[in-house]
């Protein structure tokens, strides 16, 4: 015989007490249930968006259109890294440029003095990136919040800063210019991908790629962990999570993303300065994740054509154009605090 | 030789403690960097040159009315991208005032040009001479006026009524309330004297390097906040002394190791101190860890 319990069948909402009890049931908004509605979506309409995707070169044809689409899809991949570290793991980090300057600089140099295919720096770029990565990730056991930002902070400078005096190997302010364009295929039978329909399959190949590594480590027991991380330090500490292990994993995955994004801007460019590295490209790169709401990879992507499409809208009014981009993210934060695609938060950040 | 470095390291350590008490004041009160106070530094100097070259106003009165023109644009600053910001998360205070720090660089830039511009003040007086080291006249100007409000700031937190309501919202927000202060107006208070003192570390910094331009308030912001951090960030006193710390270490670092350096020198020892004195020099345990769960 079973026997029954009959608390079985109350739900938990129903019972008293817990910090959240007698708070009425909260309303999505349209943007949330937008973005989980689209999580839900049937394989093959995710299909269907792919394929509007690799449509874009066929449909654009302007030059200048098709590289701000390619810009769009670089600070894709690197707002999806830093993703990794503040929406996943909840850490601040204000020095993302310094592992895209890693990157960029390591296909810049492999390339343009030791020749190499460009589809072998790649790793090379990540391997390094990664090294960066797990030297910023050690302070961050010691360091918290607003320390890790300044941390971080003053470490993307250490990259800046090195990259621009370092003649040697950088070659400073000067830049390296001449990078040659990625090659496909074998010795007699190359492709050589030079135009801009071809740098954008590339960079929509690593987005790709970066969507799908977010979105698995997300579900894994390593996302878990993180996520743990981020909703309670001390308490996830107490639950066996080896916070040194974890934090450092979150830095070192940002860092390969951020320097697999670099690898596609050196190629791109043909140059590489400390010039595109300074620190307001890590507050661009901040900017994204926060305004699309941090964790969402959805709101990520819709974050990234926002702030980098966006100010190309006013190119006409462009003494304007960071005065309305200024303009635009007080305001953003002050209408929708969480981001476009973020929950909303239960607690009051600070009571005053 | 050495004590001439001395000079200049602790004339630069004066203006970057100036400036750093701004920052450390916001956070003690609000906990929230004021990434835009860079600003207001850089807009203090440009106020000052702006009274100076287009209504030939002298420089004594050009200097007051940039500070207090800089003074009401940090309590704008409060205003606008703080005030409807309270009660949201950390990451999106921080957001809006970097949007905020964007949107005054840039206005600065259409307003008053990107070229630099070049900031003359006359001060028509001898250099002092100590032994063999030279003191210009505005170096020693700079160091006293520094040290000079920075020792009636000490005082004014210290002694009067007002600094002490100010200590208390800093120690505890909701128990201040209770006791019948007034935080928005604490709060206000504490912009309003940050932003003063950014200004005049900002019309310092024009006198002392003899131009200006919009961009300079980024980076002396940084190494700012930098010093703060240094000092125990939310203490007023460690400010004072990691803005002087962080200049005699830029001016050392700079004058015998490497100039080029001198920015990832001064970084670099901040990391070391975070690293192994995570509270800053004179902070408290307690007061670096935040109250909140949420992120």
């Amino acid at each position: 015989m079973k026997l029954v319990n009959p608390k079985d069948k109350t739900k938990l909402d129903d019972l008293a007490g817990g910090s959240q009890a007698g708070t009425p049931a909260r309303k999505q908004s349209p943007l949330v249930r937008m973005a989980k509605l689209f999580a839900r979506f049937k394989w093959h309409l995710k299909l269907l968006i792919v394929f509007a995707c690799l449509m874009i070169p066929l449909v654009v044809t302007s030059n200048y259109a098709m590289r701000i689409i390619i810009y769009i899809g670089l600070y894709i991949v690197l707002a999806l890294g830093l993703n990794v570290v503040m929406g996943f793991t909840g850490l601040l980090n204000i020095g993302h440029a310094a592992f895209y300057a890693v990157g960029a600089y390591t296909t810049a140099i492999l390339m343009v003095n030791y020749g190499m295919s460009f589809w072998l720096t790649i790793p090379v770029g990540m391997f390094f990136g990664v090294l960066l990565g797990i030297i910023l990730g050690f302070p961050t056991l010691r360091v918290r919040d607003d320390y890790l930002a300044i941390v971080t902070l003053g470490f993307g400078q250490i990259v800046y800063i090195t990259a621009n005096n370092w003649m040697g190997l950088t070659r400073g302010p000067r830049g390296i210019p001449g990078i040659p364009a990625p090659r496909l295929g074998f010795s007699d039978f190359q492709i050589v991908l030079e135009s801009y329909p071809a740098y954008y399959y590339l960079i929509l190949l690593f987005v790709f790629i970066t969507i799908y590594a977010c979105v698995r480590i997300r579900d894994s027991r390593v996302g878990l962990a993180w996520m743990a991380i981020r909703e309670d330090e001390d308490v996830a500490a107490v639950m066996g999570i080896n916070l040194v292990y974890y934090k450092t994993m979150a830095f070192g995955f940002s860092a390969a993303l951020g320097a697999l994004a670099g690898s596609f801007f050196a190629v791109f460019q043909s140059f590489v300065s400390p010039n595109s590295f300074t620190i307001l490209e890590s507050v661009i790169i901040i900017t994204i994740p926060i305004l699309g709401g941090l964790g969402s990879i959805p709101g990520t992507i819709i974050g990234a054509i926002i702030m980098i499409g966006g100010p190309e809208l006013f190119r006409a009014a462009s003494e304007y154009r960071m005065v309305i981009m200024g303009a635009f993210m007080v305001a953003m934060m002050i209408v929708r605090p969480q981001g476009l695609f973020g929950k909303k938060l239960y607690q009051p950040t600070y009571k005053i | 030789m050495f004590w001439q470095q001395m000079v200049n390291a602790l004339n630069l350590g004066a203006m970057y403690s100036l400036l750093a008490i701004g920052y450390t004041m916001v956070y003690g009160i609000i906990k929230l960097i004021n990434f835009a106070h860079g600003e207001i530094f850089m807009c203090g100097a440009f106020f000052t040159w702006w009274f100076m070259t287009s209504f030939a106003v002298p420089f004594p009165i050009a200097a007051l009315m940039g500070i207090m023109l800089s003074t009401v644009l940090g309590i704008g600053v409060e205003r606008i991208a703080y005030r409807p910001l309270r009660n949201a998360p950390r990451f999106a205070v921080i957001i809006s005032v970097l949007g905020m720090s964007i949107f005054l660089q840039n206005m600065a830039r259409i307003i008053w040009g990107a070229e630099s511009q070049t900031f003359e003040v006359d001060f028509d007086v001898a250099p002092i001479i100590i032994g063999n080291v030279v003191i210009p006249i505005k170096k020693a100007f700079i160091l006293a006026t520094s040290f000079v409000l920075m020792f009636f700031l000490g005082l004014y937190v210290k002694k009067t009524y007002i600094g002490k309501a100010m200590r208390a919202t800093a120690a505890d927000p909701e128990a201040a309330e209770m006791m019948g202060i007034n935080i928005n107006a604490v709060i206000v208070l504490t912009f309003a004297i940050g932003s003063a003192m950014g200004a005049v570390a900002g019309i310092l910094f024009a006198i002392n390097y003899n131009s200006i331009d919009p961009f300079m308030g980024f980076n002396a912001g940084l190494k700012a906040f930098t010093a703060a951090v240094l000092g125990g960030i939310g203490n007023i006193y460690g400010a004072m002394i990691g803005g002087i710390l962080l200049g005699l270490f830029e001016g050392i670092g700079a004058g015998y190791i490497s100039s080029m350096y001198r920015d990832a020198f001064a970084f670099g020892v901040l990391i070391l101190v975070l690293i192994f004195r995570p509270e800053g020099l004179l902070g408290e345990i307690g007061k670096s860890k935040r109250q909140d769960k949420t992120r």
